[in-house]
């Protein structure tokens, strides 16, 4: 762990321990917020920035927690920044706000979030869980951007509202109803599996 | 009636798993027998509908009267950890037959996304007591099938020839899109 760049600590996050396809973390918002781009990247940046500064206040604090409530700890924080993320979003974006309902509060049980500070904050110094956990939030925004880009193109003909396929395109209504969630994400994962059995194989 | 209407639509089209996307890691991590599926199930219907009673309470008679619903998220989140714990220890001292066949899932409750997910939407429904309950019970029921069905299918998964790369997550997240299909032919029930 310590022989690894500052470099390698972002780009872990990216591929190689990508939350959504690599660790399976984190599948109940990334399903559910996906069936359009505009949801799928305000969810990412909310779950961003609850995540990062979690991490930096539990890496800057994580001498001062004893081991055994540790977990509640790091709840407790974590459920402050949601809620601050919450009522930011209720009083600056109220549409996004409303249309992404129970599932910003929903960010507190993220086990992305929880799992950082117990894997690797409550280990490591302020910077490099800085970055960890911003390499962890590229690597799912990167994720939602993927599964909700695919939705909305497939299941609307549009990606951030603009038309993109031509008129002869005939949405697939499925896609934006859950089973296209489920099936796209199942058929994502998959190949993400493949892709790393190629280049293993290779090297 | 009303109620009836509601416990349906919380098991068969509100389907938590299906159709909320909530409770998706223990619905993929404990679906690969039908037993402990179905332990899984039972312990969280359990615990939704204790969540559901003592949630409606603090939001009702603590957050509400004094202008605190900014604190629902934390009150929430601490609230189910304690019960957790607490329905943990009273069923380890009650019933030692039950703790053992619920046993490691419980602790695992308090991270799923289910519960937290049925106090949020119950506060933000604003639904009256008896309705919180029968949401929580029939939420609960509804994740039980899910679950006991995908551990049924993947059971059978388990004999036939997958593709190397969707085998695990892969495949049973196909499986469960093709659910969530057959389950949508629900929603003409409930008007």
């Amino acid at each position: 762990m310590a022989a690894k760049s500052i470099a390698q600590e972002y780009l872990k996050g990216l591929w190689d321990e990508n939350p959504v396809f690599r660790q399976l973390l984190g599948l109940c918002p990334t399903l559910a917020v996906t069936n359009a781009v505009i949801n799928g990247i305000a969810m990412g940046l909310a779950t961003s920035f609850v995540l990062i500064i979690s991490s930096v206040v539990v890496a800057s604090i994580k001498k001062l927690i004893p081991s055994q409530v540790r977990i509640a700890s790091y709840i407790v924080i974590i459920a402050t920044f949601v809620t601050v993320a919450d009522r930011f979003l209720a009083a600056y974006f109220f549409q996004i706000s409303k249309s992404l309902g129970p599932y910003i509060p929903l960010i507190v049980v993220n086990c992305i979030i929880l799992g950082r500070q117990e894997a690797f904050s409550s280990k490591n110094s302020v910077g490099r869980s800085f970055v960890d956990a911003l390499g962890m939030s590229t690597g799912f925004v990167l994720a939602l951007l993927v599964l909700s880009g695919i939705r909305e193109i497939l299941g609307m003909g549009t990606f951030l509202g603009y038309q993109v396929m031509g008129a002869w395109f005939k949405p697939w209504i499925i896609m934006i109803l859950p089973a296209g969630a489920f099936i796209t994400l199942g058929i994502l994962i998959a190949v993400a599996l493949l892709i790393e059995q190629k280049t293993k194989s290779r090297s | 009636m009303e109620l009836l209407a509601l416990f349906i639509s919380a098991i068969l089209v509100n389907n938590f798993v299906l159709y909320y996307f909530l409770g998706i890691c223990p619905f993929l991590g404990v679906s690969k027998k039908i037993d402990s599926a179905l332990s899984m199930g039972l312990a969280v219907t359990f615990v939704m509908t204790i969540t559901a009673v003592v949630s409606w309470m603090i939001n009702h008679w603590i957050l509400i009267p004094y202008k605190l619903d900014y604190l629902q998220i934390v009150s929430f989140i601490l609230v189910i950890a304690s019960l957790v714990q607490l329905v943990e220890m009273f069923i380890r001292k009650a019933s030692p037959a039950l703790y053992q066949a619920l046993g490691i899932y419980l602790p695992l409750i308090t991270t799923n996304c289910a519960i937290m997910g049925l106090a949020l939407l119950a506060a933000l429904k604003n639904f009256s007591f008896l309705k919180t309950v029968t949401f929580g019970i029939g939420s609960g029921l509804g994740f039980t099938l899910a679950i006991v069905l995908m551990a049924s299918i993947r059971e059978q998964l388990d004999l036939s020839d997958v593709p190397k790369p969707l085998k695990g997550a892969g495949i049973a997240l196909i499986v469960a899109g093709i659910m969530a299909l057959a389950f949508q032919g629900f929603s003409g029930m409930i008007k």
